[in-house]
């Protein structure tokens, strides 16, 4: 085959010029070249998606629903979606205009920060983060501004940091708790303070609420549903960290109609819908879901706690996460970067973990580990990790 | 019971293995205090014992027959079924035995070497009970899943991507 590049002059955007490839890509290729390693690298639930979710979408196929849905989804998901929100989290949205199914909560985030982004616009970014964020706004024309979080402060958002960081030109702020990859989770009275900064300043918030049912100390508290914040608030959630559903990319976004609706112009265009495949599993997950998922968080619970005390014992520092199946342990004692440590512990100790600069520059100093791997894999690579930080101490 | 207490339960009823230490640090407690609550639960006969879960078919030369019997009785006054079924699930044979609604009375699990032994027994020992009406005998074929674990299967495939965002 001949290399295009050698004979035409390459066509590229400046915006996709403008990103780069995610970090994790680099890990992954290293990673996946090695054998017998225990991974606690992967962003997704260690459980195959429930029988009756599984169930549901052969069905679905075998009555021959293979054709485009709404463009917004299913009514009836939409339906489910609609009391869901309001059950658990308190957010009102109207099914037939205020909620869009997504492919994925990947897309969702694309699309509201597309409806929302103006060229030079700041996106204020909460870090460490999801790898997309900065990517995305990029991509839309904004500008990507990173506000820290820090893990004497248990890596939630302090407002002055987001005070300090605002400009004329700052029109929105991207959050998500629980946090990946830090694990943090915001109660009521910390998110207030932030919702009356984004009030008094009139910035747009974009809140990833995608780990919302794996809070594990207190119910998560939605954005939106602070006084004041529906308004302003456009929230992207999905079926994937709950529901055991990540190959399925089947998520939603919810926001006032006049957003929305602008969601949607873009998500018709680009998607069309989402998989009717995957949406009907994810209206059974919906309607049957419940008790699975409750002993699924119920298991991530128990494995938070054994794995963070585990980690500890082992000599790393650690906040103590409240959510998502992530802990983020300090590795500053060690001297080494967190790049430099994750390399090594693959290599020597054959334990893979996610170097914490990859979620952003203030993850620098940490390593994300995964704790959705079984209890005898935990076990196990807590065992490495003791070896491999008492070898470098 | 607590709500630890049946996170406990629930944890042990999966892995009666799981040592203390563990469980202490799974459900955030001291080591002292799952140790006591073990032992509570124990002496209140929540816990009756720790067991393990064979798939006899694969330990070459034990294989073992099992029969569930619907068994049909006459009550007795002032015992009900209960009387009958302690005489009943007394034989060693019988591995299970459950009152149930419907179409009969007592649902037996007898367990034997040869199906003649299983024979033998519902002839001669159920059969001839005075309060047992009749018996209706199914063999078991094949255990696809018992006490909630898939016999035969390969589905410990992790088909996740090593590292992932």
């Amino acid at each position: 085959m001949t290399d295009v590049t050698s004979t035409h002059n390459v066509h590229l955007s400046d915006a996709v010029e403008r990103i780069q490839p995610s970090g994790i890509r680099r890990f992954f290729d290293l990673a996946s070249s090695m054998e017998n390693i225990i991974s606690l690298g992967v962003g997704e639930p260690d459980y195959t998606t429930p029988w009756n979710v599984r169930e549901a979408s052969i069905h679905s196929l075998e009555r021959g629903m293979t054709s485009y849905t709404a463009n917004a989804g299913l009514p009836e998901l939409r339906e489910e979606i609609s009391r869901y929100q309001m059950e658990r989290f308190h957010t009102p949205y109207d099914p037939a205009e205020e909620v869009i199914v997504t492919v994925g909560a990947s897309e969702g985030l694309d699309i509201a920060l597309r409806s929302v982004v103006n060229p030079g616009d700041e996106v204020l970014i909460v870090e460490p983060c999801f790898v997309s964020y900065a990517p995305l706004v990029s991509l839309a024309g904004g500008i990507p501004v990173a506000v820290p979080t820090r893990m004497e402060n248990d890596f939630q958002v302090d407002v002055e940091d987001i005070r300090s960081r605002l400009t004329p030109q700052t029109k929105a702020l991207m959050i998500s708790f629980p946090n990946n990859p830090t694990g943090a989770v915001m109660g009521a009275e910390e998110l207030e303070k932030v919702a009356a900064l984004t009030i008094e300043h009139d910035l747009i918030v974009l809140s990833d609420e995608i780990y919302a049912e794996l809070s594990y100390d207190q119910t998560h508290v939605s954005t939106a549903a602070l006084a004041g914040m529906w308004e302003r608030t456009i929230l992207i959630s999905g079926f994937s960290k709950s529901f055991a559903m990540t190959g399925w990319r089947v998520g939603y976004v919810c926001a006032p109609a006049v957003y929305a609706r602008a969601m949607l112009k873009i998500h018709q265009y680009a998607m069309m819908c989402a998989s009717t495949m995957a949406q009907y599993a994810a209206l059974e997950a919906m309607q049957n879901g419940r008790v699975e998922m409750e002993e699924m968080v119920a298991s991530y619970r128990q494995r938070r706690n054994f794995f963070v005390k585990s980690l500890r014992e082992a000599g790393l520092s650690c906040h103590q996460p409240g959510g998502a199946f992530y802990a983020f342990p300090s590795i500053r004692a060690t001297g080494m970067t967190s790049e430099t440590f994750a390399e090594k512990l693959l290599v020597e100790q054959h334990v893979a973990v996610v170097p914490g600069h990859v979620f952003g520059e203030g993850g620098e100093g940490h390593i994300r580990c995964s704790y959705a791997a079984s209890m005898s894999q935990l076990e196990e690579a807590v065992d490495r990790i003791a070896v491999f930080v008492k070898d470098h101490a | 019971m607590t709500e630890k207490e049946r996170e406990l339960l629930l944890l042990i009823e999966k892995e009666g293995r799981m040592p203390a230490e563990k469980l202490a640090k799974m459900l955030d407690l001291q080591l002292n205090e799952v140790k006591g609550m073990l032992e509570q639960l124990e002496k209140r006969s929540v816990i009756l014992g720790y067991s393990a879960i064979i798939d006899w078919t694969k330990a070459v030369g034990t294989e073992m027959v099992t029969a569930m019997i619907d068994v049909k009785v006459t009550p007795q006054r002032g015992v009900g079924f209960d009387e009958i079924a302690e005489r009943i699930y007394r034989f060693h044979e019988v591995k299970a035995c459950y009152l149930m609604s419907g179409t009969y009375d007592l649902s037996v699990v007898i367990e034997g070497r040869t199906m003649s032994e299983i024979a033998n027994f519902v002839s001669e020992k159920l059969s001839t009970l005075d309060s047992v009406i009749s018996t209706t005998t199914h063999f078991r074929l094949k255990q696809y899943k018992h006490d909630g674990i898939i016999f035969d299967e390969d589905d410990d495939d992790d088909y996740r991507m090593v590292v992932s965002p």
